[in-house]
């Protein structure tokens, strides 16, 4: 008997009614205004606006004007636990997903030490039970210790609720390695996620290799670290017939790669960070140390490539790669610091600024992507319709504040669109019917 | 001006200025006693994080030149390696309230870090393989004063671009000051995009003859382990200035210290074509420009010229006479 894929921590079931939201749910074919009332962890009705009478045991939230999301998951973040709790902890990341519209999460296994055993799982898994105010999954590593060496037990881990594995912050350098995990994959399934690069190509490097690179004078890591791995690893996958799902996607070629191994016929499929897809190597000149981050912002032919592919569904999916460090190690020389931004708190904003108020992306297809990796990870995908588990987020799209200017949920407040205007606010996040976050200084109707 | 951070921060002007400042500190070094007041007073502070005797010992001696104190502060066998960040090493220094501090480092964009922690005038004296504009401006200084003017004339740097923060410096400056540049060198050590700076590209020396001035950068040997060349050997066959390579009219420059028989033979860095110790006397003279100019104007800057002034007259007219 296997262990359920996500744990949170128990909290009390929420019994609201939203009423007069803007349902918006692509993958239902809603795109209406309602009342909603949740209740007992479901949606428990849907019903026309103004319709819906509350009662004294419900909160009555006015909607007006707020769209009603299916809330997001997010298969890339960093929580930091165990080990490195002073970046970010499971109740911290946590808070951050749900302020972010988020209700899930899958945590990375790059952890101190390396998520790598069923032990280890088992004891974060407990410490999420009491923690975390989100949905989060774990992936384990593929390899012990993340060095490339040695498969990790990866059917007990399954049995131990691990949602698949990944070497993630590193590659699997070799090919022979990963078809072994490959093929392992056929007895405990679980996706296979990659970090794509290839070291002898990157190493050293802390930017991407361009004009910019060369004008700061800072080694570049060329766009084809990534891309040759991943046309070398959608081979492999299609050769085992194996289910691989390649991370933080940030350049053109490795697009036409997963679009070559997907008109194959490969099990694949791809996820890309806000930061790729808003910024480019330019914003780097000023060697911010929140624009380091792996693998580094590229140029805009590749950002624009990237849109591209999240719109027509190449790439299926937005992940943060939330990746938090403290104050003080980023303070420090670009080149000495290390990679990372968080992204939980502003990726719906900020691909809301910039691709859906900008025109780039529907506002559909935008929600549709940023849901889409729960089906990818074998997980229920958050869908507004009645009866099912109320993973909601209320969102003001006309709202407009500055990202950071009150301060963050996240542990770490090094993000690459700190002191940046967006446009779109989360102001409610329900996890299973449990408010996991609410705006604090938003003014709620009481209850009736 | 406040710091000097990057070259691309001054314009041509100001170039010019700087260097007009330097050549009138020349007749200073020509004095029994090389010393003018002007700095009296004030506090410089060198901060290395990376093994430099000639910088840092051209620093000091521009700095004393100029009266100010000086303070040595070598990274190594110091708190640096007992884990303190740079930050807190900054903040540390800082207590001391230097006026001005130069700073050279392993990392891009230090020196722009450091002037957001602490109110002194920062120096970059080189920050990684970035830039070291004082370099820049003391090469300026040299072929101006070797060729007259800068316009028009065709400068090929050639070697280690890649790695060569005196490079970057070079590219921008000569170009402002209108020169056509050209960078040289293995095609693994030219930078893919490096000209977007506006220089041209060439891996071969073959159209060298056609240049009035050849910058030669320094080879690193450790640039074979890392495979970025298969030997010295095949380097220097390729790409040593020699005297078969180095035509008549062309001036000789290279930012020092030489490798003799790597990047340029023996005999080139003994001709008269050669400004390689000329380029090291301008390096204290730009550097007391560069200290002047950014001290001298600042915070009470009538005290300070009051006191210059009641000290030594002749001050008044190194400061704002006509270039010796």
């Amino acid at each position: 008997m296997s262990e359920p894929l996500l744990v949170r921590a128990p909290l009390e079931h929420a019994d609201v009614l939203l009423r007069d939201v803007r349902v918006l749910d692509p993958r239902a074919g809603i795109d209406d205004p309602a009342d909603v009332r949740v209740r007992a962890g479901r949606i428990a009705e849907i019903a026309a606006p103004g319709t819906l009478a509350g009662d004294p045991e419900t909160e009555v939230v006015d909607g007006a004007g707020q769209h009603l999301l299916p809330a997001f998951v997010d298969p890339h973040v960093h929580l930091r636990t165990p080990g490195q709790e002073h970046k970010e902890d499971i109740s911290s990341g946590t808070r951050a997903a749900a302020a972010g519209g988020y209700c899930a999460v899958l945590a990375m296994p790059n952890t101190a030490p390396v998520m790598d055993s069923a032990a280890i799982l088992g004891s974060v898994r407990e410490t999420a039970a009491r923690e975390a105010r989100v949905s989060v999954g774990f992936l384990a590593a593929i390899t012990v210790g993340l060095a490339g060496e040695q498969l990790t037990e990866m059917a007990e881990l399954r049995a131990a609720g691990a949602c698949g594995f990944t070497d993630d912050g590193r590659p699997v350098a070799s090919a022979g390695m990963l078809r072994r995990a490959l093929q392992y994959q056929r007895l405990c399934g679980g996706v296979i996620a990659l970090h794509e690069e290839d070291e002898t190509l990157s190493r050293g490097g802390s930017m991407h290799e361009g004009e910019v690179s060369a004008a700061l004078g800072v080694a570049g890591i060329p766009t084809l670290s990534e891309s040759t791995m991943v046309a070398r690893d959608a081979e492999i996958a299609g050769y085992e017939g194996a289910r691989v799902h390649f991370q933080h996607l940030s350049c053109e070629a490795s697009v036409r790669a997963l679009a070559a191994a997907k008109e194959a016929g490969y099990d694949v499929s791809g996820e890309v960070a806000p930061h790729h897809l808003l910024l480019t190597d330019d914003d780097v000149r000023g060697l911010d140390t929140n624009m380091k981050m792996h693998p580094p912002l590229v140029s805009a032919g590749d950002r624009d490539a990237l849109v591209a592919a999240l719109r027509a569904g190449v790439i299926d999916c937005v992940a943060t790669d939330h990746a938090p460090h403290a104050r003080d190690e980023k303070e420090v020389p670009f080149e000495q610091a290390p990679m990372g931004t968080t992204g939980l708190e502003t990726a719906f904003a900020a691909l809301h600024t910039e691709l859906v108020v900008a025109g780039k992306l529907e506002l559909g297809v935008l929600v549709e992507r940023m849901t889409a990796a729960a089906a990818l990870f074998g997980l229920a995908v958050p869908t507004i319709a009645a009866g099912e588990p109320a993973n909601v987020t209320l969102v003001d799209l006309g709202a407009e504040w500055v990202a950071g200017e009150g301060g963050w949920q996240s542990r770490s407040e090094c993000c690459c669109f700190a002191g940046r205007s967006l446009t779109g606010r989360v102001r409610l996040t329900l996890c299973e019917g449990t408010v996991a976050y609410r705006e604090r200084t938003w003014a709620l109707v009481g209850a009736l | 001006m406040k710091h000097l951070l990057s070259i691309s921060d001054l314009d041509r002007a100001a170039i010019e200025r700087i260097v007009a400042q330097a050549a009138r500190f020349a007749e200073v070094s020509d004095r029994d006693i090389k010393k003018v007041p002007a700095l009296r007073g004030r506090m410089v502070l060198n901060l290395f994080y990376e093994a430099s005797t000639r910088t840092r010992s051209s620093f000091e001696l521009a700095a004393k030149r100029l009266s100010a104190d000086v303070v040595n502060f070598a990274a190594s066998g110091s708190s640096v390696e007992k884990g303190e960040s740079l930050k807190d090493t900054v903040l540390t220094l800082n207590a001391h309230k230097p006026d001005a501090i130069v700073l050279r480092t392993p990392w891009a964009g230090a020196a722009e870090l450091v002037s957001t922690w602490c109110p002194a005038a920062i120096v970059n004296a080189g920050d990684g393989k970035r830039e070291h504009p004082t370099q820049a401006l003391l090469d300026v200084y040299t072929l101006k004063k070797r060729l007259g003017g800068i316009d028009g004339a065709s400068l090929w740097i050639v070697g280690d671009v890649a790695h060569s923060r005196v490079a970057r410096s070079d590219i921008i400056a000569f170009q402002r000051m209108g020169a056509k540049v050209t960078v040289a060198g293995p095609p693994t050590l030219i930078p893919r995009g490096i000209e977007a700076l506006g220089c041209d590209v060439r891996y071969t020396l073959d159209e060298l003859p056609g240049a009035d001035v050849v910058y030669a950068l320094r080879m690193q040997r450790e640039r074979m382990t890392e495979s970025y060349l298969p030997s010295l050997r095949e380097y220097a066959a390729l790409y040593q200035i020699n005297a078969r390579r180095l035509q008549p009219h062309q001036v000789l420059m290279h930012p020092g210290p030489v490798n003799r028989g790597v990047e340029l033979s023996g005999e080139v860095v003994d001709s008269p074509q050669a400004v390689i110790t000329a380029q090291v006397e301008a390096g204290v003279l730009v550097r007391m420009a560069v200290l002047y100019e950014l001290l001298a104007g600042a915070s009470a800057p009538a005290q300070a010229h009051a006191g210059v002034s009641a000290a030594d007259p002749g001050v008044v007219a190194v400061a704002e006479g006509q270039p010796a």
